[in-house]
Protein backbone atom coordinates (compact mmCIF):
# COMPACT_ATOMS: atom_id res chain seq x y z
CA UNK A 1 0.00 0.00 0.00
CA UNK A 2 1.50 3.44 -0.61
CA UNK A 3 -0.30 6.58 -0.26
CA UNK A 4 1.05 9.95 -2.10
CA UNK A 5 0.39 13.56 -1.69
CA UNK A 6 2.58 15.62 -3.18
CA UNK A 7 2.08 18.89 -5.51
CA UNK A 8 4.08 17.93 -8.28
CA UNK A 9 2.63 16.17 -11.28
CA UNK A 10 3.53 12.30 -11.37
CA UNK A 11 4.41 9.70 -14.37
CA UNK A 12 0.84 8.12 -14.71
CA UNK A 13 2.90 5.42 -17.39
CA UNK A 14 5.70 5.00 -14.63
CA UNK A 15 3.33 4.66 -12.05
CA UNK A 16 0.54 1.95 -13.74
CA UNK A 17 3.84 0.03 -14.83
CA UNK A 18 5.60 0.22 -11.73
CA UNK A 19 2.20 -0.94 -9.81
CA UNK A 20 1.93 -4.65 -8.58
CA UNK A 21 4.90 -5.17 -11.50
CA UNK A 22 6.43 -9.02 -10.76
CA UNK A 23 3.64 -10.13 -8.98
CA UNK A 24 2.39 -13.26 -10.74
CA UNK A 25 -0.36 -13.57 -7.86
CA UNK A 26 -2.13 -10.69 -9.01
CA UNK A 27 -3.98 -11.66 -12.33
CA UNK A 28 -5.79 -8.32 -12.18
CA UNK A 29 -4.84 -4.06 -12.22
CA UNK A 30 -7.12 -1.66 -12.01
CA UNK A 31 -6.36 2.10 -12.25
CA UNK A 32 -8.32 5.16 -12.51
CA UNK A 33 -6.69 8.64 -12.82
CA UNK A 34 -8.77 12.25 -12.46
CA UNK A 35 -8.00 14.93 -14.96
CA UNK A 36 -9.02 18.66 -14.52
CA UNK A 37 -12.10 18.90 -16.56
CA UNK A 38 -11.44 21.97 -19.42
CA UNK A 39 -15.20 22.98 -18.42
CA UNK A 40 -16.35 26.53 -20.23
CA UNK A 41 -13.79 29.58 -19.22
CA UNK A 42 -12.05 27.59 -16.83
CA UNK A 43 -8.13 28.53 -16.80
CA UNK A 44 -6.79 26.94 -13.67
CA UNK A 45 -7.62 24.40 -10.61
CA UNK A 46 -6.27 25.25 -7.44
CA UNK A 47 -6.50 22.13 -4.67
CA UNK A 48 -6.46 23.10 -1.23
CA UNK A 49 -5.92 20.01 1.56
CA UNK A 50 -5.44 19.57 5.16
CA UNK A 51 -1.49 18.55 5.94
CA UNK A 52 -1.20 15.71 7.82
CA UNK A 53 -5.25 14.66 7.79
CA UNK A 54 -4.78 14.26 4.61
CA UNK A 55 -2.44 11.45 4.25
CA UNK A 56 -4.41 9.82 7.57
CA UNK A 57 -7.58 9.58 5.58
CA UNK A 58 -6.16 8.48 2.43
CA UNK A 59 -4.71 5.73 4.81
CA UNK A 60 -7.41 5.21 6.27
CA UNK A 61 -9.66 4.97 3.13
CA UNK A 62 -6.51 2.37 1.51
CA UNK A 63 -6.99 0.44 4.83
CA UNK A 64 -10.74 0.14 5.02
CA UNK A 65 -10.01 -1.25 0.95
CA UNK A 66 -7.69 -3.54 1.96
CA UNK A 67 -9.77 -5.09 4.92
CA UNK A 68 -13.06 -5.45 2.42
CA UNK A 69 -11.03 -7.15 -0.38
CA UNK A 70 -8.34 -9.59 -1.07
CA UNK A 71 -6.00 -6.80 -2.59
CA UNK A 72 -2.30 -7.23 -3.37
CA UNK A 73 -1.63 -3.92 -3.46
CA UNK A 74 -2.90 -0.13 -3.18
CA UNK A 75 -1.72 2.67 -4.77
CA UNK A 76 -3.48 6.40 -4.39
CA UNK A 77 -1.97 9.29 -5.50
CA UNK A 78 -2.93 12.71 -5.13
CA UNK A 79 -1.64 16.09 -5.85
CA UNK A 80 -2.60 19.89 -4.58
CA UNK A 81 -2.20 23.37 -5.63
CA UNK A 82 -2.63 24.62 -8.95
CA UNK A 83 -3.65 22.78 -12.18
CA UNK A 84 -4.37 23.36 -15.28
CA UNK A 85 -7.12 21.60 -17.76
CA UNK A 86 -5.98 18.55 -18.80
CA UNK A 87 -3.42 17.74 -15.99
CA UNK A 88 -3.78 15.18 -14.08
CA UNK A 89 -5.25 15.17 -10.46
CA UNK A 90 -4.71 11.62 -8.93
CA UNK A 91 -4.65 8.10 -9.41
CA UNK A 92 -5.51 5.39 -7.70
CA UNK A 93 -4.45 1.65 -8.96
CA UNK A 94 -5.66 -1.64 -6.82
CA UNK A 95 -4.75 -5.50 -7.67
CA UNK A 96 -6.22 -8.06 -6.63
CA UNK A 97 -6.47 -12.28 -7.77
CA UNK A 98 -9.53 -11.44 -9.87
CA UNK A 99 -11.06 -8.07 -11.38
CA UNK A 100 -14.25 -8.11 -9.54
CA UNK A 101 -12.46 -6.90 -6.38
CA UNK A 102 -9.71 -4.99 -8.44
CA UNK A 103 -12.93 -2.71 -9.90
CA UNK A 104 -14.88 -2.77 -6.59
CA UNK A 105 -11.92 -1.68 -4.78
CA UNK A 106 -11.12 0.95 -6.82
CA UNK A 107 -14.52 2.30 -7.34
CA UNK A 108 -15.17 2.39 -3.26
CA UNK A 109 -11.68 4.08 -2.90
CA UNK A 110 -12.68 6.69 -5.63
CA UNK A 111 -16.48 7.35 -3.91
CA UNK A 112 -14.40 7.84 -0.37
CA UNK A 113 -11.88 9.86 -2.09
CA UNK A 114 -14.19 12.40 -3.42
CA UNK A 115 -16.42 12.83 0.32
CA UNK A 116 -13.95 11.85 2.80
CA UNK A 117 -10.64 13.48 1.75
CA UNK A 118 -9.56 16.81 2.86
CA UNK A 119 -9.25 18.39 -0.45
CA UNK A 120 -10.74 21.30 -1.73
CA UNK A 121 -11.37 22.56 -5.74
CA UNK A 122 -11.38 25.85 -6.32
CA UNK A 123 -11.74 26.97 -10.13
CA UNK A 124 -10.11 29.81 -11.57
CA UNK A 125 -12.12 30.91 -14.63
CA UNK A 126 -11.98 34.15 -16.76
CA UNK A 127 -15.35 34.95 -15.19
CA UNK A 128 -14.30 34.82 -11.70
CA UNK A 129 -13.16 32.53 -9.35
CA UNK A 130 -15.60 29.87 -7.05
CA UNK A 131 -14.90 26.69 -4.75
CA UNK A 132 -16.44 23.57 -6.12
CA UNK A 133 -19.47 22.51 -4.33
CA UNK A 134 -19.74 18.96 -3.27
CA UNK A 135 -22.76 17.02 -4.99
CA UNK A 136 -25.12 15.18 -2.78
CA UNK A 137 -24.67 11.91 -5.48
CA UNK A 138 -20.86 11.79 -4.43
CA UNK A 139 -22.22 11.52 -0.68
CA UNK A 140 -24.92 9.03 -1.74
CA UNK A 141 -22.70 7.13 -3.60
CA UNK A 142 -21.58 6.00 -0.08
CA UNK A 143 -24.30 4.51 0.71
CA UNK A 144 -23.12 1.86 -1.68
CA UNK A 145 -21.08 0.27 0.49
CA UNK B 1 -5.80 24.31 20.85
CA UNK B 2 -4.94 25.21 16.99
CA UNK B 3 -7.90 25.87 15.52
CA UNK B 4 -8.00 25.84 11.26
CA UNK B 5 -9.71 26.62 8.79
CA UNK B 6 -10.09 25.85 5.11
CA UNK B 7 -11.55 26.82 1.52
CA UNK B 8 -14.02 29.49 2.03
CA UNK B 9 -14.42 29.16 5.77
CA UNK B 10 -10.46 30.25 5.66
CA UNK B 11 -11.45 33.27 3.24
CA UNK B 12 -14.47 34.22 5.11
CA UNK B 13 -12.66 34.33 8.34
CA UNK B 14 -9.85 35.43 6.75
CA UNK B 15 -7.03 33.50 8.26
CA UNK B 16 -5.64 29.48 7.83
CA UNK B 17 -4.99 28.62 11.75
CA UNK B 18 -5.30 30.59 14.77
CA UNK B 19 -4.55 29.30 18.81
CA UNK B 20 -7.50 29.65 20.69
CA UNK B 21 -8.18 29.77 24.45
CA UNK B 22 -11.00 27.98 25.11
CA UNK B 23 -13.15 26.12 28.05
CA UNK B 24 -15.66 25.04 25.25
CA UNK B 25 -16.96 21.95 26.30
CA UNK B 26 -17.80 20.50 23.11
CA UNK B 27 -17.59 22.24 18.95
CA UNK B 28 -20.38 23.64 18.87
CA UNK B 29 -19.81 25.58 21.92
CA UNK B 30 -16.72 26.46 20.37
CA UNK B 31 -18.51 27.76 17.51
CA UNK B 32 -20.98 29.50 19.59
CA UNK B 33 -18.09 31.43 21.19
CA UNK B 34 -15.93 32.39 17.53
CA UNK B 35 -19.29 33.43 16.45
CA UNK B 36 -20.22 36.05 19.54
CA UNK B 37 -15.94 37.15 18.38
CA UNK B 38 -16.83 38.86 15.23
CA UNK B 39 -19.04 39.04 12.72
CA UNK B 40 -16.68 37.12 10.18
CA UNK B 41 -16.93 34.29 12.30
CA UNK B 42 -20.86 34.04 12.65
CA UNK B 43 -20.95 35.03 8.92
CA UNK B 44 -18.76 31.44 8.50
CA UNK B 45 -20.85 29.79 11.23
CA UNK B 46 -24.21 30.71 9.93
CA UNK B 47 -25.24 27.16 8.38
CA UNK B 48 -24.01 24.63 10.29
CA UNK B 49 -25.26 22.10 7.80
CA UNK B 50 -22.72 23.05 5.13
CA UNK B 51 -19.80 22.85 7.07
CA UNK B 52 -17.74 20.02 8.29
CA UNK B 53 -15.73 19.65 11.60
CA UNK B 54 -12.39 17.65 12.01
CA UNK B 55 -10.92 17.33 15.40
CA UNK B 56 -7.36 16.24 16.03
CA UNK B 57 -7.79 15.47 12.33
CA UNK B 58 -10.56 12.92 12.32
CA UNK B 59 -13.88 13.90 10.66
CA UNK B 60 -16.13 14.33 13.74
CA UNK B 61 -20.16 15.55 14.78
CA UNK B 62 -20.65 19.43 16.36
CA UNK B 63 -21.35 17.72 19.41
CA UNK B 64 -17.98 16.21 19.95
CA UNK B 65 -16.10 16.56 23.37
CA UNK B 66 -13.37 18.87 23.29
CA UNK B 67 -11.44 17.76 26.54
CA UNK B 68 -7.93 17.12 25.79
CA UNK B 69 -8.24 18.05 21.93
CA UNK B 70 -5.08 20.08 20.11
CA UNK B 71 -6.62 20.70 16.97
CA UNK B 72 -10.14 21.39 15.41
CA UNK B 73 -10.73 22.42 11.78
CA UNK B 74 -13.85 23.95 10.18
CA UNK B 75 -14.75 23.77 6.17
CA UNK B 76 -17.06 22.71 3.91
CA UNK B 77 -17.59 19.58 2.73
CA UNK B 78 -14.94 17.70 0.92
CA UNK B 79 -14.27 17.62 -2.95
CA UNK B 80 -11.52 14.87 -3.53
CA UNK B 81 -10.83 12.83 -6.22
Amino acid sequence: MRIVVQADPFDFGAEAAAFAEGRDDLGAVVTFTGVVRGDAALERMEIEHYPGMTEKALEQIAAEAVRRWDLGDVLVIHRYGPMRPGERIMMVATAAAHREAAFDSAAFLMDYLKSRAPFWKKEHAADGDSWVAARAADEAALTRW
Amino acid sequence: MDVLYFAWVRERIGLPRERVDTSAATVADLVAELSAREERYAAAFADLAALRVAVDQELADFDAPLAGVREVAFFPPMTGG
